[in-house]
């Protein structure tokens, strides 16, 4: 039994985590292709080819890819899609971009975020913000499915399958790309940082957010908001924790200045030490957080912070 | 132009969500069920552009139970101007799927034609994140997701869209679907002689066998359960106390 799986790409750089993860829940169901679309992309192919468990790497290098573009590497994926039972990529925005549309044109359900993988048919999935775990079985000939990686490990980097370079497919032309707005930073990766500290609203304003990126940089963690942070302009829209953010589970989640909605909650609720810092004792935060500190931040985070030294 | 905007009837989002004691499901007897609040910023963008001028006619679709109908005529209140309703279960627990959601909504956009279909995102009960991207892929038209900004200018519209990264921003030909987030607007409320008003909009009444659309699913629900819980931790006085319990006690330090 054989499965495809769509690399994830940045730029032309493979995304090693979340790639290695998604190959730890794909090899569970059969032997591993890596399919690596985008422009310049020999490099992430190289990468992908040393991940243990991949047998065999797809190189398409073609411009159409280069951004991400679901129109055309959906048409690539199902030009490839004959030789396989299975269709994976990891739950990223670009996967699950991409892969309803695969889903469709193949006339198959998707089946997003899985959390869990039972045989060859059987997944688990979270439903309702998390807060409700399905288990389905799909009837389809070919099974499509984003992988929710925070539950996967990452397989290891001792590999070292073929690459095999394929042309692309015919692009439909439906969309162009104007520009990327991408931060860049020396910190973590969100989803795969070891720690992370995020601020919400009562963090107060942008300039106030400096103190969550100061105690951020001095545990070495990434920065996280919550939805009411990020809309009212304090954190860039790519913090975001939540059930429609990002899905994080580190060691160490801080959360202050936030009141602990569930669809925050969503995001973050299988952190390892979830740590709250908030100044009402009723904060819904509390009830999940392995240690609560009732404090105002504007004290308790710079004290944090020097108390790290 | 005419823009299309399906909108389903969930959960609110504030309502707790529990899970049946038998496994079978979430409880929706007798719960509060709202518009999924992505389809409000959609049926908000939808009547921005009609406000702007570039569009002349909003037609929302719902497809579920008959109650659906509420959502539509919130959809109405808000200022949309046409609905259809299309009842494709008598049980609020049945969930239509994704694949087959777009089955019917491309079944009606054939005949309605329109230029723009705006939906939102994801649901918020099943979490797919799917229907936008499937239609798209069914209809062959190009496909826009998580926008935060959207201009439309002649035959083709320019959006933002919210990425891992940061912000994409495409060109896609019209017609085109767009899937909306978060930040895209605060959709308004209705007001009282709006929602009236709503009560005299046309909808129309159908089911998936008058667009001769098979609708059985394609996953079978084997069992739904509670997630591991988490219980409350320990307080701690101070920060000092804090930093203890980290590094001595959770050893995360
Ligand atoms: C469809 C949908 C999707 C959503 N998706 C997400 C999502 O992905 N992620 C997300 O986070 N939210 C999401 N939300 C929003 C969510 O419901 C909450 O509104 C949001 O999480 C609240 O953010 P907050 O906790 O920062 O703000 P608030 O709820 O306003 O809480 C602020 C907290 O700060 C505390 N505080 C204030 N001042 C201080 C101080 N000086 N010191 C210490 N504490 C202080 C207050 O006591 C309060 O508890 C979504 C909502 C909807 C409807």
């Amino acid at each position: 039994m054989a499965v495809l799986l769509l690399a994830e790409i940045n730029g032309a750089d493979l995304s090693v985590d979340q790639t290695a993860k998604a190959v730890t829940a794909a090899a569970a169901l059969g032997d591993v292709t890596v399919l690596c679309a985008s422009t310049g992309c020999s490099g992430a192919a190289e990468a992908a080819a040393k991940l243990d468990g991949v047998a065999k790497v797809l190189c398409a290098d073609d411009a159409a890819y280069g951004n991400g573009l679901a129109e055309p590497i959906a048409d690539l994926i199902v030009s490839l899609a004959g030789d396989y039972e299975h269709i994976v990529a990891p739950a990223t925005a670009s996967g699950k971009n991409i892969l309803p549309r695969v889903a469709a044109l193949l006339d198959v359900m998707v089946i997003s975020d899985v959390t869990g993988i039972t045989d060859a048919n059987i997944f688990e999935r979270p439903t309702y913000a998390g807060n409700a775990m399905q288990t389905v079985q799909s009837s389809d000939a070919t099974k499509v499915l984003t992988i929710r990686t925070a539950g996967f490990d990452a397989a290891g980097s001792n590999g070292s399958a073929a690459v095999e370079d394929i042309s692309a497919a015919a692009n439909p032309g439906l969309s162009e790309w104007v520009e990327d707005k991408v931060q860049t930073s020396d910190r973590p990766d969100l989803t795969s940082a070891g720690s992370v500290v995020s601020g919400g609203r009562g963090v107060g304003s942008e300039e106030n957010f400096a103190i969550i990126e100061k105690l951020a940089d001095k545990l070495g963690a990434a920065v996280g908001a919550s939805r009411a942070a990020v809309d009212s302009g304090y954190a860039p829209n790519d913090w975001q924790v939540g059930q429609t953010g990002k899905v994080v589970a580190p060691d160490l989640y801080i959360a202050i200045g936030i009141s602990g909605a569930i669809q925050h909650l969503a995001g973050m609720k299988d952190s390892k030490v979830i740590v709250a810092i908030n100044k009402d004792e009723e904060a819904p935060i509390f009830q999940i957080a392995d240690y609560g500190l009732v404090a105002d931040l504007f004290e308790a985070v710079p004290a944090l912070h020097d108390a790290l030294d | 132009m005419k823009v299309l905007v399906p909108v389903k009837r969930v959960i609110d989002y504030n309502v707790k969500v529990r899970v049946k004691a038998d496994g079978s499901g979430v409880d929706l007897a007798n719960v509060k069920m709202s518009m999924n609040p992505f389809d409000e910023i959609a049926v908000e963008q939808a009547i921005r552009l009609k406000e702007a001028g570039k569009v002349e006619e909003i037609v929302v679709v719902s497809i579920g139970i008959k109650q659906s109908q509420e959502t539509l005529r919130t959809a109405l209140a808000m200022g949309a101007d046409r609905a259809i309703l299309i009842i494709a279960a008598d049980d609020v627990h049945t969930d239509l799927e994704p694949l087959a959601v777009a089955k019917l909504l491309k079944a009606v956009i054939d005949e309605e034609q329109p230029s723009l279909v705006l939906a939102g995102k994801q649901a918020i009960d099943n979490d797919m994140n799917a229907t936008g991207q499937m239609l798209s892929a069914l209809l062959g038209w190009s496909q826009a997701t998580y926008a935060s900004e959207l201009e439309i200018d002649g035959d083709s519209a320019t959006v933002t869209r919210e990425v891992d990264g940061g912000l994409q921003t495409i060109k896609v030909k019209m017609p085109a679907i767009v899937t909306v987030d978060l930040r895209l607007n605060e959709p308004r409320y209705a007001s009282l002689p709006n929602i009236m008003k709503a009560k005299r909009k046309p909808m129309d009444e159908k089911t998936p066998a008058d667009y001769g659309v098979d609708v059985t699913p394609r996953l079978t629900i084997l069992g739904t359960f509670e997630p591991a819980s988490r219980s409350a931790g320990v307080m701690v006085a101070d920060v000092a106390e804090l930093v203890a319990k980290l590094r001595d006690e959770a050893g995360v330090l």
